[in-house]
């Protein structure tokens, strides 16, 4: 175990400078004008000040110490101050957000949040029944009928559903609007009166005691929520109900069920926990990938997080800006599949001693 | 080299083993590859989903038949009927820059009216022609992007199994890197880079699509290569004397290709919709070209009354997922056919 972690440690780093190489090979699509973004707020002009940036940042410099900059930024002689270096968590300016990358990350990042501890449970639970019922009913109805709402489902794009979503829950029910907030709860959550504690909006308003704006918050994530269940319910049937079928098929079960054990106990007790070892791994990609802000979704629906905010951004071709949240998506996704792989590997051991 | 018919003088094998008359393409491809392809063709399902996409190749083939553009030269261009902003309901007649009619609407409606049989959408964009023409757009960037990952996925994925070694660690960590930001968000912020480079059109986002759409095939080749290194034909080919590039090219990849040039054709339907994702997203074409998410985008502007306009969400959005759904039905017949427990099973 702990060779497989160590092993498993030692691709982090490799994985993290690639990522970093990845994203600054796709700046250096930029001028040299464009990348000061990186470093100064507003984009030069005069043709002095394009040269005295460029001089100072080392814009023009051979690639390595461009990288190097970037990584660590550039120190003012005279004042000692730091600028740039995503190291030291400065991605750069947003010139669509109108203030730095790392700010606009940390302010979008706990709706994403908020989003996805609400999405998690509907998402994976259900997606996991319906694969064990589709399993134990083999080619039976209810094996049929889900078959043909995962080729739907996944034949169906996020952002069909979704608009369809709105046209028929909000465009003519009215029940649930697009966006974060109605306008008066979102004044409550502005006035001083409300207080932050969390930045996640549902716990916070539990934790402020004002239920209205509580329920308001789940209101406006009901559509987003089941848009992202039906897209992954379709995956999780799929491979709950394959991994769940082989395992019926094998020689313990058999025997649990020649000892007579009853049928419940023979599909619960015996064959889904150990069904459940490969559908781990996409339970732990799906919650990460929904952190990473799914931009589709919260487009759509109108929905301030970060896959929103680098859809935005990158609509308006802010690159800096679009780069920085790739960079923070990459660094989670590094982490929690270090986190994933280490998980797997305590509940199958024929992983770590492969 | 002489070819022996498998149907000879069989007394001795008697009823025992029921004779099959073997076909030119089964011989061609060889039994397991043939078994691949015909599986395809087997269920309900699949031939639904075969149907479907016939249907859309007819529609791409006869785009300027059923839909005649406004300017030959530049058919991809939606043509516009005015510039207001809202959208007009189906069946409003056209009244500025109307295309040619198209032949089959006067023997059907009986009337020399053209009219916007899907309405128009947000700045009077025919949703009818973008629906017709996308279907061509579809299949153009489908499968540029469907070849040219599988060529370099192939690529790599042979070299890596070939080398091994060094090489193979290196390229395969490569594919770990590439794989690790979402696919959709790695493609969006490339196109997002390339758009001033190249301008707005197809290429950004093909160019997205592509290189960050060959790791999962290179896997899977790199994986069959290996696997299909210790069967006993490729042994046999060897204790023969074949030379080893041969061996390579003529026993190895043909056998280990096949059933991940199928998966990869495919893989258009999922293709097409990232590209539509792109578009709709704003990345991309130009405003008014015939590309399905371009079309759907013009709704975002529109929630609010899409009780009203439900017909700009509705066609664009339909047309798309029945392309999607064709090639998911025939994707789905062909993951039971090459599940390793049906091998041997006709």
């Amino acid at each position: 175990m702990v060779t497989y972690i160590i092993r498993r440690l030692l691709l982090v780093p490799v994985l993290l400078f690639g990522v970093t190489i990845l994203i600054f090979g796709m700046l250096q699509f930029l001028t040299p004008v464009e990348r000061s973004a990186l470093y100064v707020r507003d984009i030069p002009k005069t043709e002095r000040q394009v040269d005295g940036i460029i001089l100072k940042y080392g814009l023009d410099k051979p690639i390595y110490i461009q990288y190097w900059r970037w990584l660590v930024g550039t120190i003012d002689p005279v004042t000692g101050e730091r600028t740039g270096g995503i190291l030291f968590g400065d991605f750069g300016w947003s010139r669509t957000g109108s203030q730095p990358v790392a700010e606009l990350i940390s302010t979008r990042f706990p709706n994403t949040l908020d989003l996805t501890l609400w999405a998690v449970a509907p998402v994976i639970l259900v997606g996991i029944w319906l694969g064990v019922q589709a399993a134990v009913h083999h080619n039976g109805f209810i094996d049929q009928a889900g078959r043909i709402f995962s080729i739907v489902g996944t034949s169906f794009p996020t952002f069909v559903f979704g608009l369809l979503m709105l046209m028929v829950f909000y465009a003519n029910l009215q029940w649930f609007p697009p966006g974060r907030l109605s306008t008066d709860m979102q004044a409550v959550v502005s006035s001083d009166s409300f207080k932050t504690y969390t930045s996640l909006l549902t716990i916070d308003s539990l934790l402020n005691g004002r239920f209205d704006v509580f329920l308001d918050a789940l209101r406006h994530m009901i559509l987003p929520i089941l848009t992202l269940s039906y897209i992954n319910w379709a995956t999780f049937l799929r491979v709950t109900r394959s991994s769940m079928l082989e395992t019926l098929r094998q020689e313990y079960v058999t025997t649990a069920r020649a000892k007579g054990l009853p049928e419940r106990d023979v599909v619960y007790k015996h064959a889904r926990p150990n069904a459940m070892i490969s559908v781990i791994t996409l339970a732990g990609f799906t919650v990460v990938g929904l952190m990473g802000g799914v931009v589709i979704t919260e487009t759509v629906f109108d929905y301030p997080g970060i896959g929103k905010a680098a859809a935005e951004a990158a609509g308006q071709l802010d690159v800096v800006t679009v780069l920085g949240f790739a960079l923070f998506n990459g660094l989670i996704l590094i982490v929690a599949n270090l986190v994933v792989d280490i998980l797997y590997a305590t509940v199958d051991p024929r992983v770590r001693l492969s | 080299m002489t070819t022996h018919t498998p149907t000879g003088d069989n007394s001795l094998l008697g009823e025992t083993v029921a004779m099959r008359k073997i076909g030119r393409l089964e011989r061609f491809l060889g039994p397991e590859n043939y078994r691949v392809l015909m599986g395809m063709f087997k269920t309900p399902a699949s031939i639904m989903g075969f149907s479907l996409i016939v249907f859309f190749v007819i529609i791409a083939l006869a785009a300027p038949v059923i839909a005649p553009p406004l300017n030959p030269n530049d058919p991809y261009k939606i043509p516009r009927d005015g510039f207001k902003a809202d959208p007009q309901p189906m069946g409003s007649p056209w009244n500025r820059n109307q295309p040619p009619l198209p032949f089959w609407w006067k023997p059907i409606m009986k009337t020399d009216q053209w009219v916007h049989i899907f309405g128009t959408s947000q700045g009077q964009y025919d949703v009818f022609y973008g629906v017709i023409w996308g279907t061509r757009t579809a299949f153009t960037t489908g499968m540029i992007v469907v070849i040219s990952t599988f060529l370099i996925g192939v690529v790599i994925g042979s070299v890596s199994a070939y080398y091994g070694g060094v090489v193979d660690n290196i390229l395969m960590r490569i594919v770990d890197i590439m794989l690790t930001l979402p696919f959709l968000l790695a493609a969006l912020i490339l196109a997002a880079v390339l758009t001033p480079k190249i301008g707005r059109s197809l290429v950004p986002s093909i160019l997205a699509l592509i290189t960050f759409g060959w790791m999962g095939y290179a896997r899977i080749v790199r994986g069959d290569i290996l696997s299909t290194k210790e069967r006993d034909y490729v042994m046999a080919a060897r204790v023969i004397g074949v030379k080893d590039s041969r061996i390579l090219f003529r026993h190895i990849l043909p056998n280990a290709i096949f059933p991940t040039l199928v998966l990869a054709s495919l893989a258009i339907g999922d293709v097409v919709l990232s590209f539509a994702a792109l578009s709709f997203l704003g990345i991309g074409t130009e405003i008014g070209y015939a590309d399905w998410g371009q079309v759907l985008s013009f709704a975002r502007n529109w929630i609010i009354s899409l009780n009203q306009y439900w017909y700009i969400v509705v066609w664009p959005g339909l047309t798309l997922v029945l392309f999607v759904m064709g090639w998911n039905l025939l994707g789905d017949a062909l993951r039971d056919v090459l599940d390793p427990r049906m091998r041997g099973k006709t």
